[in-house]
């Protein structure tokens, strides 16, 4: 008999935990994230391999020096900048200059997270405000869009990617005669869509992926089986994703069954723009999403329906984006007038 | 039952549950099987004479005197107190201040326990409960001492007299234990199903109610089996397995499934007609009651990977775990030793601590066990709502969190209801930022409660 006893630990109930804790959470998107990665970099070539490796350089460093700088621990070791930086270069055009890339990481980090306080108190996606911030900043590299499969894409770089800091971007109309002699117009099959009313790509094509686009915006497939594999492992919110396919989707279904002259079809829609990178994986960003139950659906068709409305009727073929900071924007209240009913508290009429 | 067991078994489909909660690791192989087995007594009995809510017990022995087993030591200290029994014959040697699981220093009787005694109850009394009035009932449930289990403690006669205009139909016999690693009550319902159902019927009795359902979780059938062999054959009670998640057990969670009634926030069972004791009790009334006897020992299940030889044994009250450790080969490396469940048991902080009688079971963990909780970092919330969609009282843990954060403590308990927590601890144990949520609303809510008071104060 021990008389002294163990040294035993105090703590409160509960005593046991469960889930995977926050830096696996976010591991496992950057793992979610890598098949699409691989997939953009075999469309692309080497351009996009140097343009992830830029932006998530850039957006862990910025974490880490503004995270010193201010006096606490380096937040770096929970991954969260990696899916920033990932997301970030796969919603921006292939061509897109490094340097460019570099400060939009920064901006985004910088910005959208660490200004607030860091992982948890961003109102917003910071990857997410870091393409808005080059969207409003570089217009023309934001909007040059290169083909897919170019024969030496291996072995060569777009010329823009890789322009000087603080110099015009190199121009890829020579490259573009070189790699695609029988004319490339260099608008994606979404502006084609908007602005000539023609669907300049068979649906199928967009839906497993070859087809002109921002660098991780292009296979829906790919993108929805590794949301598929985050589902599974519980990590994602598939509700969000779900409201935002059927919302946008049922609009434009509706239109096209008014005119299908105007409107494309809604798989067209689900396919382009990046709606289903933005519904995977930036809406579903955890700390900018409502947490109550109806909140998430509120939020999600609330991002399907501007992005729709932003795409047929406004200035930009693109919408997601702005569509997803939007209801970024929206979600505390979103969440403040979406408080469940608690167990036991009476019903609002007919009271027990 | 397995994960997949159960996804194919079409009968689980279709038990009832109620909305939210989890799935901990059951661990209740390692007791489940065993059969209660009897303790032997320490050299002393530590009694606190508050081991219950409400007042402490009026201790009516004097240091030197020599008591038998069963003999009343202590009376009840008003209505929402409860009478003490002797645990074992022996010599009153005095009162202390000793350290128990309510806090460091209780006022505790301290027993002598004669070692060469038969150790036998002498002091009984038969009698035909059949012909008690309710009232009588109630004053024998007081006599014998009972309390249901956990840290309140709540005297179970109290629930034997409902507020007047609360008409009670359907007494709710709880034996879920849906805490991970215990086993107590699964024993209980096994072994002692006669005295239980003696007990459902007194319950009923007392309360005038019609009407009687044993709940338990489908990870006991054995038990739903045992209990339907011995059912009485008029109908009146029955037998009922829900869903196996936590916190069924909860006496709320368990209403909604058993009945489909919710119990309104800040109220009694019995505003909607129902009342609901716990299985152990239940057979302790059944076996108790028609020998005019008091609660003197009971079934706790002791287990958790730090101890040889986990079971579940009946103990005398008072016995101080070190003694249980000892007996039971306690291997050095435990660390980590709570009284109830894993979920929302307390931490021990000494071996002096005895058993009570709200304590069900005593969970030994090692160091091994704790590492990686101790070691887990802690994020800012993410949001991630887990758990808002964990939290069996539909509150907001993700945003109570935040405002306990910013010490927003009226917003809490206004906006977001934080009263009706009651501290299951289902959002600690999945948030992914190991956030101690739980630990969060205790200090809100006690700091809320004494300000509460510091006002009423001041008003007068
Ligand atoms: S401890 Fe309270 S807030 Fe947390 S899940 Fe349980 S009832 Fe809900
Ligand atoms: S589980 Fe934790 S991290 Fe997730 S929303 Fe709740 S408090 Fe926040």
């Amino acid at each position: 008999m021990s008389e002294q006893g163990p040294n035993v630990i105090l703590r409160t109930s509960p005593h046991l935990r469960v889930s995977p804790p926050v830096h696996v959470i976010m591991r496992n998107v950057v793992w979610a994230l890598l098949p699409v990665c691989a997939f953009s970099i075999y469309q692309f070539g080497i351009s996009v391999l140097g343009l992830i490796v830029t932006c998530v350089a850039s957006c862990i460093l910025t974490e880490h020096v503004i995270c010193r700088l201010s006096g606490r621990d380096s937040a770096v070791k929970d991954w969260s900048a990696v899916i920033t930086g990932i997301l970030l270069a796969l919603c921006l055009p292939p061509g897109f200059p490094y340097w460019m890339a570099a400060v939009a990481g920064f901006v985004g980090i910088g910005v959208g997270k660490m200004f607030f306080g860091g992982l948890g108190f961003n109102v917003m996606n910071p990857a997410l405000v870091g393409r808005a911030f080059a969207q409003a900043s570089f217009t023309v590299p934001i909007t040059t869009w290169v083909p897919s499969m170019v024969p030496d894409r291996f072995t060569q770089f777009i010329p823009s990617s890789i322009t000087l800091p603080f110099l015009k971007p190199n121009s890829v109309t020579e490259w573009l005669g070189q790699v695609a002699p029988d004319g490339f117009t260099g608008a994606t099959p979404l502006a084609v869509m908007k602005f000539d009313h023609v669907q300049s790509i068979p649906t199928m094509d967009l839906f497993v992926g070859t087809s002109a686009g921002s660098a991780g915006e292009t296979s829906a497939l790919l993108i929805l089986l590794c949301g598929l594999y985050l589902v599974f492992r519980k990590m994602m919110d598939w509700r969000i994703t779900a409201s935002i396919l059927l919302t946008a989707g049922g609009i434009s279904g509706i239109l096209y069954m008014v005119n299908p002259a105007v409107y494309p079809d809604p798989l067209f829609t689900l396919c382009t723009g990046g709606l289903m990178l933005g519904a995977v994986f930036m809406a579903t960003d955890m700390v900018a999403s409502p947490v109550t139950p109806l909140g998430v659906w509120i939020y999600g068709a609330l991002i399907g329906t501007i992005t729709v409305v932003i795409r047929f009727w406004g200035g930009l073929n693109e919408g997601v984006m702005y569509a997803i900071l939007l209801g970024n924007a929206f979600s505390p209240l979103i969440a403040m007038i979406t408080q469940p009913r608690i167990y036991g508290a009476r019903k609002a009429k007919g009271a027990a | 039952m397995s994960g997949l067991a159960k996804l194919l078994d079409p009968a689980h489909w279709f038990r009832s549950t109620f909305s939210h909660g989890i799935h901990p690791a059951e661990n209740k192989h390692f007791t489940a099987n065993k059969p209660i087995r009897r303790l032997p007594f320490p050299p002393e009995l530590v009694l606190p004479l508050s081991q219950h809510a409400g007042a402490p017990s009026q201790l009516i022995v004097h240091p030197g005197q020599e008591v038998v087993r069963g003999e009343p030591i202590a009376k009840a200290g008003g209505f929402v107190s409860v009478p003490l029994h002797a645990p074992a014959t022996g010599m009153i040697k005095g009162v202390e201040l000793m350290p128990t699981a309510r806090g460091p220093k209780t006022p505790c009787v301290i027993l002598k326990v004669y070692p060469g005694d038969s150790q036998e109850v002498r002091f009984y009394q038969e009698r035909d409960v059949d012909k008690m009035t309710p009232q009588e009932i109630m004053q024998a449930v007081q006599d014998s001492g009972l309390v249901g289990l956990g840290g309140a403690a709540f005297p179970t006669h109290v629930k034997l007299s409902p507020p007047k205009d609360h008409k009670v139909h359907t007494v709710l016999i709880n034996g879920c234990e849906c805490e991970p690693f215990l086993t107590t009550d699964h024993r209980v319902m096994i072994e002692m199903a006669e005295y239980l159902i003696r007990g459902t019927q007194i319950f009923m009795k007392a309360l005038g109610a019609k009407k009687a359902i044993i709940g338990t979780e489908d990870n006991k059938l054995d038990a739903v089996e045992a209990l339907q062999a011995k059912l009485p054959a008029d109908g009146s009670i029955t037998v009922k397995a829900v869903k196996t998640k936590y916190p069924q057990g909860a006496e709320k969670m368990l209403a909604k499934a058993l009945t489909g009634l919710e119990i309104p926030s800040g109220n009694f069972p019995s505003s909607v007609g129902l009342a609901v004791f716990n299985v152990s009790s239940t057979a302790e009334i059944g076996e108790l009651l028609p020998l005019s006897r008091g609660v003197i020992e009971r079934v706790v299940t002791i287990t958790g990977p730090g101890i040889e030889h986990p079971g579940n044994y009946m103990v005398p009250i008072g016995t101080p775990l070190r003694f249980i450790l000892n007996q039971l080969g306690f291997s050095g490396q435990a660390r980590h030793l709570i009284m109830g469940g894993p979920m929302m048991g307390g931490t021990v902080s000494s071996l002096d601590v005895p058993v009570t009688k709200g304590c069900g079971g005593i969970l030994v963990l090692t160091e091994e066990d704790t590492k990686d909780q101790i070691s887990r970092a802690t994020y800012p919330c993410i949001s991630c709502a887990k758990c808002v969609e964990a939290c069996p009282m539909h509150l907001n843990p993700s945003q109570l969190g935040k405002l306990a954060y910013k010490h927003r403590y009226d917003e809490m308990s206004g906006d977001y209801h934080l009263m009706d927590c009651f501290e299951c601890g289902c959002c600690s144990f999945v948030c992914p930022s190991n956030i101690p949520l739980v630990q969060y609303f205790r200090i809100a809510k006690s700091s809320l409660r004494e300000k509460a008071m510091r006002e009423k104060a001041k008003a007068s």
